[in-house]
């Protein structure tokens, strides 16, 4: 399906583990993603998906091993992290548009603040995004007058702004409305096939099937099976995966 | 309600007095309470334990303690000020600091803290996340309870006038010996004018808070 050739590891995590009290989150996941490709995890809610992808950029500290991004560790803290957290783009499920500003606005303060962009060179920039993800005319909007989908696609367009060399997605889809689901998936399936390197947490098998290169399935803190889409939809290896995939087929 | 029409240039004079020592001091304790509230959110330890510690001890001792610290312990510590109103600005803004950097916080946490990880996951540091996201949207849910703190500390200046502070109660007290036949009248006028400063200040607040209201 991808046209693109994948180069060397970009995102490598080495027996990552976490724990929240009791509960073992992250078991010694071990995931190398290359430059292009588009690693798609899925699992049943409580695998781990979530954390491992915010653990990705630090959003979740993790208690042991490492992750490098272009062969850098994750640092601690700091300006180290914020220049390297600059460099991974994270779509959240409940978007997190910065209610205060313009559409405009959340996709230029990252150029500006962060990076030190003219204003006039970032709002081009931005208005080009957004044009891209296809609401250029709510420009001047804030968050709350859009529809879940829009502010989705801004929220891309703000990860994209920072010009990332790697986007996250934890469950992009999972808050908005059937209706809107597929104008979110289009602009992410156009980016993965504009070779952008991608780690998608998602309940959308479509897109699994569609866009990814690999497709990572975790079970309690697990990684279970790690294939390509058309390997893991039709030949599951493991029981964990029949069982989730038997659950998805049933409705 | 002749002795208030023949006083009122003392009235006039306790009421500016007033008003300066309120704005002078709600200046003051807002920039301070701001300071202790991002104290209080920032991932430094000893900061969150210096602001706690500070928030707590003001926030849960009478204002009176605060005026005699400021106008009995500091000189003997070594620090000399020319007129008891410096004091007075000393023990209200501190004190008020207190309340405002609750009210802060707690509009800080009202923020929902997927805007804090939206900030932080696009390379921004703590400084930029706090003044650029944060702030800006809790200072909104903030203004109302600001306001309100606003107005005691208004009220809270009258114990100024028991420091050698001539302010609006001070004058009044001066203005009720004198006139042991008309106290009542002479506390009226007081109460008039501060009701003058207070019941605009909460005009404002509902005004604002209509104004500001922001939307999710």
């Amino acid at each position: 399906m991808t046209t693109h050739v994948p180069g060397d590891a970009l995102v490598s995590l080495n027996a990552v583990n976490k724990h929240y009290g009791q509960l073992h989150v992250l078991k010694d996941i071990n995931l190398q993603v290359r430059k292009g490709e588009v690693v798609v995890v899925i699992g049943p809610s409580g695998s781990g998906k979530s954390t491992l992808c915010r653990a990705i950029n630090r959003l979740e500290t993790i208690e042991g091993g490492t992750i490098s991004i272009d062969g850098k560790v994750l640092p601690e803290e700091g300006k180290e992290l914020a220049q390297l957290r600059a460099d991974v783009g994270m779509v959240f499920q409940s978007f997190n548009l910065f209610a205060h500003k313009t559409i405009l606005e959340n996709v230029t303060l990252g150029p500006l603040k962060v990076k030190g962009v003219p204003k006039a060179t970032a709002d081009k920039d931005a208005m080009a995004l957004l044009e891209r993800v296809g609401v250029g005319h709510q420009a001047p909007k804030l968050p709350a007058q859009l529809s879940g989908g829009q502010q989705q696609r801004v929220a891309i367009a703000r990860a994209l702004a920072m010009k990332p060399k790697v986007m996250l997605f934890d469950e992009p889809t999972s808050a908005l409305d059937p209706e809107m689901i597929n104008e979110v998936l289009d602009v992410m399936i156009q980016l993965a096939k504009e070779g952008m390197t991608m780690i998608v947490v998602t309940h959308e098998m479509g897109f699994a099937r569609k866009a990814a290169d690999r497709v990572v399935f975790m079970a309690d803190g697990q990684i279970v099976e790690d294939a390509t889409p058309e390997e893991f939809f039709t030949n599951p290896k493991s029981d964990r995966a029949k069982d989730f995939l038997s659950k998805l087929l049933t409705h | 309600m002749d002795v208030i029409l023949e006083n009122l240039p003392l009235y006039w004079n306790g009421f500016l007095r007033t008003l300066f020592l309120s704005a002078v001091s709600g200046v003051i304790a807002l920039v301070l309470g701001t300071l202790l509230a991002a104290a209080r959110v920032s991932p430094v330890a000893a900061l969150r334990g210096f602001s706690t510690v500070y928030v707590e001890v003001l926030r849960n001792t009478p204002l009176t303690i605060a005026f005699f610290f400021a106008a009995i312990v500091l000189p003997r510590l070594g620090v000399k000020f020319e007129q008891f109103e410096v004091a007075a600005i000393i023990a209200l803004s501190t004190y008020t600091a207190a309340f405002i950097a609750e009210a802060v916080r707690s509009g800080v946490n009202s923020v929902p803290v997927g805007q804090a990880e939206a900030a932080r996951s696009i390379g921004m540091n703590f400084g930029q996340v706090l003044n650029l996201i944060i702030l800006p949207q809790a200072l909104r849910t903030v203004v109302p309870p600001l306001i309100n703190i606003l107005i005691a500390l208004v009220k809270n200046s009258s114990v100024a006038g028991a420091f050698f502070v001539l302010e609006l109660f001070g004058y009044g007290r001066q203005l009720a010996n004198a006139n042991g036949d008309a106290v009542i009248p002479v506390l009226l006028g007081v109460a008039f004018f501060y009701l003058l400063l207070t019941v605009p200040l909460g005009i404002l607040a509902s005004t604002v808070e209509r104004k500001v209201a922001i939307a999710r």
